[in-house]
């Protein structure tokens, strides 16, 4: 195949990822809606870009640490939506048997290390865990995905300021998306934002349109290299926008319909599939794509609801070997 | 092997694991340098800067990267110097290492021991001075050790680096220089088993920590005007050996629990509590605990000294028991 061939492949591979991650999403907002899922869901629904862009330049044993907005991380990195939608349901046969939920799920077989319920939690243990294979002798790296609320805490100061101390392999990945909870990013962000911060410690940054995956590939293929390298840590700083609501009950109506009009006009699967029509894929692969995800997640979703919940009794296992619920000497 | 201090213990102990078991490695501010007290001396010579890591002045990190460490397969001892200091890693240590086992369906179990030198100590005042053991007690996902000797220090922490499960590690500051013999090597000790330090009918004292010594020499007081106390050090208050207190308050009738942290919602009101429960109120004649005042810890000796336990205190809430 011709390198025009390979890099028609990688767009289509990188489509399918994120079409998986909308149709996933988008399902799981119904299912909510309908009362199927409890609790809260955080969707990304518009930000698909990222998390495919940046996955697609891991390896199967590098790790990824997620925020609370991780569906697509986990399933860009090549988590089981199955597994991730029966655990959204809170059954036996979900990732973490029905324990974690949405904003908990983690597949330690794919390096997947976790969603975190705080923001900027999973920074530290990114550093951690790039020491911890340092350490080893690995040449694994780790990915900190995480949004443009955690800058402002200071896990991430601190966090930059380590893994540029030690050297850590790791890629920091601010998806900024423009808004953290109910208020706009930059109205809570003193100073030239992430990729100045970064810089400060000696982090080299750059910062991309995060609704074009071919620019995010492009920008983590080449941060990903440094990292591999061992030149230490990078960050790259992806501006996307969030399409829906801060979690499933939310309607972000706050927003000028205009403003969010406009944002629709440039998300990035659209915006993929019409790079793809101009690269000559048939209208008919789109749709073919677009017909698995939708079998797949279909598939998810019916064996969740008919998935067992977990016995009353799991509730007390996996808390600790020594002092549990049970313990006696 | 001849007597050692309590500081020396934990620091053969610690040496002995990362002889034994190249996963385990150290992270702390000052950890390079022996750490604040020398706990880690000669370390970072023994075990190379990537073992013997010193650290920014970060706890959240400090706390976070030893989970992170940890479920990469690394066994990280995470030194926080002064257990105050802790505060500043809640989230990383409540949230995420106490949480992540469970929250993740049982996927990894996260082998860190967080060591946090507490209590009073040469009038440090209220931000590094404190006993807030109980707290963690309440925390579901770790086991919470206070040890008071040298032996039982060192034998704690060989078990605690040994252990799959987070172990919170109370260093008691204040004892730091008691000297006691450990074992070569150094045996691990199980969590939950308690010490007998006395035996005696007239009533049973349960304490641990900084508290070990000044009980003991109540008891010693006591035992000396005709009073026999059974006294227990609980060695880990969680889990605790609920067995030993409940068979020596069965024999007694009466309990007196004795920490140095607040007496308000401190450990002691579980400790009298479970056996309430375990042998019923009838079988009690009198309970009581001993802690300190619901006031910070306070800077200046006379001040400090009101709120410490002292044996004068315990001796006369032990003859309360029985009067």
């Amino acid at each position: 195949m011709s390198d025009a061939g390979d890099n028609l492949k990688r767009l289509i591979d990188l489509y399918r990822t994120m079409v998986r991650i909308r149709t996933f999403e988008q399902t799981a907002l119904e299912a909510h809606r309908a009362g199927e899922i409890p609790g809260p869901l955080h969707v990304s629904i518009g930000q698909e870009a990222v998390a495919a862009g940046v996955c697609i330049n891991l390896r199967r044993d590098d790790r990824l640490t997620s925020n609370h907005r991780g569906h697509g991380h986990a399933i860009a990195k090549g988590a089981d939506p199955a597994r991730m939608m029966a655990e959204l349901y809170g059954r036996a046969t979900g990732y973490c048997g029905g324990k974690g939920g949405s904003m908990h799920i983690a597949d330690f077989s794919v390096g997947m290390l976790g969603a975190n319920g705080v923001v900027a939690g999973g920074i530290p243990i990114a550093c951690g865990a790039a020491q911890g294979l340092k350490l080893q002798k690995s040449e694994a790296i780790v990915a900190c995905l995480f949004g443009d609320g955690a800058v402002n805490r200071g896990p991430f100061l601190e966090g930059l300021n380590w893994a540029a101390l030690y050297r850590l392999p790791v890629l920091f990945v601010c998806e900024d998306n423009a808004v953290a909870a109910f208020t706009r990013a930059d109205s809570v962000t003193a100073g030239p934002g992430a990729p100045a911060r970064a810089q400060a410690c000696g982090v080299p940054a750059t910062s991309v349109d995060g609704n074009d995956v071919i620019a995010v590939d492009e920008a983590v293929g080449a941060a990903v290299a440094m990292v591999r390298q061992g030149q230490g840590p990078q960050l790259v700083h992806a501006r996307t926008y969030r399409l829906m609501g801060h979690t499933a009950t939310d309607a972000a109506a706050w927003r000028p319909a205009s403003e969010v009009e406009a944002a629709h006009a440039q998300e990035p699967v659209a915006r993929l599939a019409r790079v793809l029509t101009e690269r000559g894929v048939a209208a008919e692969s789109l749709a073919a794509i677009g017909a698995q995800a939708a079998d797949e997640i279909g598939a998810a979703r019916a064996a969740a609801r008919a998935a067992p919940w977990p016995e009353p009794a799991r509730a007390f296992a996996d808390v600790q070997d020594l002092g549990a619920v049970a313990w006696r000497r | 092997m001849a007597a050692v201090t309590l500081l020396e213990a934990t620091r053969l102990a610690v040496q002995q694991e990362m002889r034994r078991d190249p996963r385990v490695w150290v992270l702390g501010e000052d950890v390079a340098r022996g750490g604040l007290w020398g706990q880690y001396r000669g370390f970072v010579d023994e075990f190379g800067a990537e073992r013997a890591v010193s650290t920014p002045i970060s706890e959240a990190t400090i706390m976070g990267a030893g989970l992170g460490a940890a479920l990469v397969g690394t066994r990280p001892i995470i030194e926080m110097r002064i257990f105050d200091f802790v505060m500043c890693a809640m989230d990383e240590l409540v949230n995420q290492i106490a949480k992540v086992r469970y929250m993740f369906g049982g996927q990894a179990k996260p082998a860190v021991v967080v060591r946090m030198p507490h209590g009073m100590w040469r009038n440090s005042a209220a931000q590094h001075s404190q006993m807030l053991e109980a707290w963690f007690a309440h925390l579901p996902g770790v086991i919470v050790a206070t040890p008071a000797t040298a032996a039982d220090a060192a034998g704690l922490l060989v078990e605690a680096i040994r252990c799959d499960d987070p172990v919170l590690f109370f260093d008691p500051k204040d004892l730091w220089t008691a000297t006691g013999d450990v074992g070569e090597p150094i045996a691990p000790i199980p969590f939950g088993l308690a010490r007998k330090v006395r035996d005696g009918d007239a009533a049973t004292v349960v304490t641990w920590s900084a508290a070990v010594p000044v009980a003991t020499a109540a008891a010693e007081q006591l035992a000396g005007e005709g009073t026999a106390v059974d006294l227990i050090d609980l060695r880990t208050i969680w889990p605790w050996d609920q067995e030993a207190v409940v068979a020596s308050v069965h024999k007694t009738g009466r309990l007196l629990v004795v920490h140095e942290a607040v007496e308000v919602a401190g450990f002691g009101a579980e400790v009298v509590a479970r056996v309430v429960e375990r042998l019923g109120p009838a079988a009690l004649k009198a309970a009581k605990r001993l802690g300190a005042p619901r006031i910070p810890v306070p800077f200046a000796p006379p001040l400090e000294a009101e709120v410490r336990v002292t044996p004068d205190k315990v001796v006369r809430a032990v003859q309360s028991l029985i009067d």
